[in-house]
């Protein structure tokens, strides 16, 4: 599904991605973990191209796309749509309610006639748990709501992966669960091929199929959660699992 | 020197003056009557120059001041530089010179424009380069997430800026634009001196007639102030339904 070349990406002359491998196969979810700094944010917008890569390849559902040459704005953006981001801070449309918020996508991108475009928001917002807070503005629902609406609103335009940048982390502890359970659901229930940044060692554990620790904009390990969390090949690793838990 | 000393005095007797005015029936009786006949030609005046000249002044500048805010924000040079030239040029020259150059500089060029069209093409470049210094900071206030929010669900810039920023930069934005456009209103007594028949206007060619400078002048202030608080009171309501979707 996901197919990733020696990819790099720097902002300057910092380079913040240092030659980036990954294959992922449709229906697999991949949590990546590692220090503050190691460039996970970085490579999910990457993936989502919303930092457009200095070299290397990126595959999704087989379109290819090389970052040699300068990439025009259209080929960025339709590659954008086989990805759905959902951000560390929600980013919700503070102007549209929770239905307006997931129909926008489809109705302004895909064209898709309103009613038919409100009808399939609103079975979204159903499916994480929020059938009744159609109409209530981003300020008038928890963070954990935000988040999941933020969720329903990425799916909205079916991509083809989801990418999640510490989905949880801003919120309060007994808010983390409903987020991650829609989660969870979406990976077990729907086979959703899934990129997940994220501390929550629990879902790491219950959830992924692999475990990837960055590190200075590499890989340094991956493995199953078992391998990771409870026998870590790398010295790194063990000291930074030790440090979060 | 002598004056100055004797001013304190000299304003009792003046109050005293004023205070026979009001015990004096039948000049009373003879400024209501100044005051009611002046009304109407003055309330005439701003139909049909005042107000149009500030709705449609309000209008094509906002037009501009867009066009402008995202020339500044644009990646291309040249048009970042021709927007800041322009609003550089507007906000430093007075208004009232602008005016000038346009309704009585331009014949010498050959163009010559009549008053009501000179003093839109002036408001309207006015109002334009202020109003845009507005917008750009208030698109600016809007976080990148947003944009972020937009190209991730797969809108191009042009989508993203309608549909997400420019909505959030309108709330942002609407306190100090409704500033601006009263400000408008009040400057187009401006108008009057290229020769557009506005209100204030109408009340100095009145009061060139009858010499009731004081009365005139003070029923122009007190209809410029019922207009704009009449203004005021729109706005109020125009940000009570814009601020709906933010935290009380
Ligand atoms: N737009 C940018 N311009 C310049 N430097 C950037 C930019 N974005 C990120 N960086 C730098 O890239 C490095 C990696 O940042 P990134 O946000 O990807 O790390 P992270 O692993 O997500 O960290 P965290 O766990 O704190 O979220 C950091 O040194 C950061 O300062
Ligand atoms: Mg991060």
């Amino acid at each position: 599904m996901i197919n990733i070349k020696n990819l790099h990406k720097s902002f300057g002359d910092l380079e913040v991605l240092k030659g980036i491998d990954l294959e992922v196969e449709q229906g697999k979810v991949i949590v990546l973990i590692g220090p503050s700094g190691s460039g996970k944010t970085t490579f999910l917008r990457c993936l989502n191209l919303l930092e457009v890569p200095t070299d290397g390849t990126i595959e999704i559902d087989q379109k290819l796309m090389e970052f040699k040459k300068t990439v025009s704005k259209r080929s960025i953006t339709s590659f954008r749509s086989l990805t759905g981001m959902v951000f560390q801070n929600y980013n919700l449309f503070p102007h549209k309610t929770a239905v307006e918020n997931v129909m926008e996508g489809p109705i302004i991108v895909k064209n898709i006639p309103k009613q038919k475009a409100k009808e399939t928001a609103k079975a979204l917002l159903t499916k994480v748990g929020l059938g009744d807070k159609v109409d209530f503005y981003p300020f008038q629902l928890s963070g954990g709501q935000q988040q999941r609406v933020g969720i329903a609103r990425a799916l909205a335009m079916e991509p083809k992966v989801m990418l999640f940048d510490e989905p949880t982390s801003a919120l309060d502890p007994e808010l983390v669960g409903d987020v991650l359970q829609v989660m969870k659901d979406l990976a077990k229930e729907e086979r959703m091929t899934m990129v997940v940044v994220t501390h929550e060692m629990r879902f790491a554990r219950d959830v992924a199929d692999e475990v990837i620790f960055m590190d200075e904009g590499k890989i340094m390990e991956r493995g199953t959660p078992e391998q990771i969390f409870t026998n870590p090949k790398e010295e790194r690793t063990r000291r930074f699992l030790n440090m979060i838990q | 020197m002598v004056r100055t000393q004797k001013s304190p005095k000299n304003g009792l007797v003046k109050m005293f003056l004023l205070s026979n005015i009001f015990s004096d029936p039948e000049r009373m009786n003879q400024l209501v009557s100044i005051a009611q006949t002046s009304l109407y030609p003055m309330v005439e005046g701003a139909i049909k120059y005042t107000i149009p000249l500030t709705l449609i002044t309000f209008v094509l500048g906002l037009i501009l001041a867009v066009l402008t805010a995202l020339a500044r924000l644009s990646s291309i040079k040249i048009l970042q530089i021709i927007a800041r030239v322009y609003v550089s040029i507007i906000r430093g020259t007075p208004l009232l010179v602008q005016l000038f150059i346009i309704f009585y500089g331009l014949p010498n060029l050959g163009i010559t424009l009549n008053p009501f069209i000179s003093a839109i093409i002036g408001f309207s470049l006015s109002v334009g380069a202020y109003a845009s210094e507005i917008i750009r900071a208030a698109i600016l206030s809007i976080p990148k997430g947003q944009w972020e929010a937009g190209y991730s669900i797969g809108m191009t810039y042009t989508q993203a800026l309608k549909r997400i920023v420019l909505p959030q930069a309108a709330r942002v934005s609407i306190p100090p634009l409704s500033n601006t456009f009263i400000s408008l209103l009040k400057d187009t007594s401006l108008a009057s001196l290229i020769l557009v028949a506005e209100m204030f206007r109408k009340a100095q060619e009145i009061a060139a007639k009858n010499y009731e400078f004081l009365l005139l002048y003070i029923e122009a202030g007190a209809i410029y102030w019922i207009m704009c608080t009449v203004l005021s009171i729109i706005q109020g309501r125009i940000e009570d339904k814009l601020n709906r979707y933010v935290a009380k």
